[in-house]
């Protein structure tokens, strides 16, 4: 009984990550094309106050999705929706990941739990 | 808030590195006691969740934006060292997206992974002690303390530009800025933690890991006094 609990529970909880994944990838696929592209808080401070010119070009400023644009797309919302799409895809993969490394090492050890 | 290469010194980055790796060890052994096994993909969701919304800026003034940190909602959400962990894995993958200074990703991390969760999440405790033990009350605990971390990140990043800046403007004048500007943007943070941490806590409260400091957590703990005699 308690399993069959356990199950549904992770059935459901599977669902919601899911679903979750869905409302991230509109979130950065579509929604992004319309965020302000104003510097940020940092950036206006550094412009206002006189050490914006201190920054120095990212050592990966030549990687394919550069700056949030995917090299060969031209429509910037695309790109950016594209860009996001990738983002979110790789940022779920290696976070859950890390985590399912991080639980796996705790059931390998059970009394330090 | 990413700070970019270049702004602080090579000494001070290698201190922000030093930093970013201790509390992220720090972090991957606390996490495998905060986060049930099972909530891994969740752990992944509030990830991937908090990389989507970074990249919506919102104005906050005249020519200025903000976008949100995500470090007070991944650790209510997940708990403090599994929500560093989560903007931690955010930061890095923005690396590739070249957001964020290579040398600076530790200073980066330091500053809106681990100074954002926890002293958020302390913020969030502290708020949960005076308002009624509810359900109802931990999205609006959330907001306030997501909307304090961001001025106190941005304290925290003077505190670095103090140590070790490239330029000679005066630390008085970067933290009256920082803070400033950052007050603004920490409304934004704080009404989208609130609403997101009410949206789970509505379709899914046992899945929020500061909700349980409004349950009543000493009566689960029956088989408690077992497990520390095992573990020391």
């Amino acid at each position: 009984m308690a399993t069959a609990t356990t199950a549904r529970r992770s059935g459901r909880t599977r669902a919601f990550v899911l679903a979750g994944l869905l409302v991230a990838l509109l979130l950065a696929a579509v929604v992004s094309g319309f965020a302000s592209g104003s510097p940020d808080g940092l950036e206006r401070v550094a412009e206002d106050k006189g050490f914006a010119a201190t920054a120095e070009d990212h050592a990966l400023a030549g990687s394919p999705v550069a700056d949030y644009a995917v090299e060969g797309v031209d429509d910037e919302r695309v790109a950016t929706g594209l860009s996001g799409v990738i983002g979110v895809t790789l940022t779920f993969a290696v976070g859950a990941g890390v985590f399912a490394l991080v639980t796996r090492r705790r059931r390998a050890v059970p009394d330090e739990g | 808030m990413h700070i970019p290469d270049g702004f602080l010194d090579a000494p001070t980055s290698v201190a922000g590195g030093v930093l970013a790796v201790a509390g992220v060890a720090y972090c991957l052994r606390r996490a495998s006691t905060e986060l049930d096994d099972r909530l891994a993909p969740m752990a992944g969701l509030v990830a991937a969740f908090v990389f989507a919304v970074q990249m919506l800026n919102f104005p906050v003034a005249a020519g200025t934006s903000g976008h949100l940190l995500g470090g007070v909602l991944a650790a209510v959400l997940v708990g403090p060292a599994a929500g560093a962990l989560c903007v931690a894995v955010v930061l890095m993958v923005q690396a590739l997206f070249a957001d964020g200074g290579l040398t600076a990703l530790g200073l980066n991390i330091t500053i809106m992974g681990l100074v954002t969760a926890f002293a958020g999440y302390a913020v969030y405790r502290a708020l949960l002690a005076v308002l009624p033990r509810r359900e109802a009350s931990v999205p609006l605990a959330a907001g306030l303390a997501a909307g304090v971390s961001v001025p106190v990140a941005a304290a925290a990043f003077t505190a670095f530009y103090a140590l070790g800046a490239t330029s000679d403007v005066p630390v008085g004048t970067v933290l009256g800025a920082m803070v400033g500007v950052h007050v603004l943007i920490g409304i934004g943070e704080g009404v989208i933690t609130g609403l997101t941490v009410g949206a789970v806590i509505a379709s899914r409260p046992d899945l929020v890991h500061g909700a349980a400091l409004v349950r009543r957590p000493l009566e689960v703990r029956t088989q408690a006094p077992a497990v520390p005699a095992g573990g020391a």
